[in-house]
């Protein structure tokens, strides 16, 4: 969650939202969260478990397209 | 009853004695039909208290919808971390557990300014040209 909080710092265009699943349901069901921590950029990419930055940024270079 | 006991307070404030920029912790609750606002708002401000440069500040969701609306607050209980402007980190749902360790790093994060990422990431980011919207789902542990 850091990581993502830190992407927001760096860019005025990135907004980062920590949510907590037990207490949103609608919204763990809506994008299939089955563990934690599921990432969700965009609506578009998922990523499950924590990921290292260099990952990230692998997926971060589809939305650079 | 505090949330935090004196062990917890007493090393959050060491944590947070090298944060030398205003940071404001910005709740929104409502009284009613939220399971965690009321937790939330307490942990918020027993957290804001442990250092001279945090503040405070309580919203209604219903009542102060249009500040809700200005900061993209879309349910609670919520807080948004803003410091010399706001970086659009928002937390939804009581951050306990491993959670209360983010939001510690999170205030750190937003005192500074400074996203600390590597060279190459900062790179990669700079080259976005439309919004970008993370969501990190999590539970307490």
């Amino acid at each position: 969650m850091l990581l993502a909080h830190q992407l927001a710092v760096e860019s005025d265009l990135i907004t980062a939202d920590m949510v907590e699943v037990i207490e949103f349901p609608h919204l763990a069901t809506k994008y299939e969260v089955m563990g934690v921590p599921r990432t969700v950029i965009n609506e578009t990419i998922h990523i499950e478990g924590a990921v290292p930055e260099q990952m990230l940024m692998k997926e971060f270079a589809r939305l650079l397209k | 009853m505090a949330l935090l006991n004196e062990k917890i307070r007493k090393e959050i404030s060491s944590v947070l004695a090298d944060v030398t920029n205003p940071v404001t912790l910005k709740v929104f609750t409502q009284p009613f039909e939220c399971q965690y606002c009321k937790e939330t708002r307490e942990l918020a401000e027993e957290v804001a208290a442990l250092s001279d440069k945090l503040s405070f500040e309580a919203y209604d969701f219903v009542e102060d919808k249009a500040v809700a609306d200005s900061l993209g607050i879309d349910k609670i209980p919520a807080i948004a971390i803003v410091g010399a402007k706001d970086y659009g980190i928002r937390l939804y749902g009581i951050p306990s557990g491993y959670e209360f360790g983010s939001f510690i790093e999170d205030i750190k994060l937003v005192a500074t300014g400074d996203s600390g990422l590597a060279p190459a990431t900062r790179q990669a980011v700079a080259k976005l040209k439309d919004p970008v919207h993370i969501q990190v789902f999590v539970t307490p542990t």
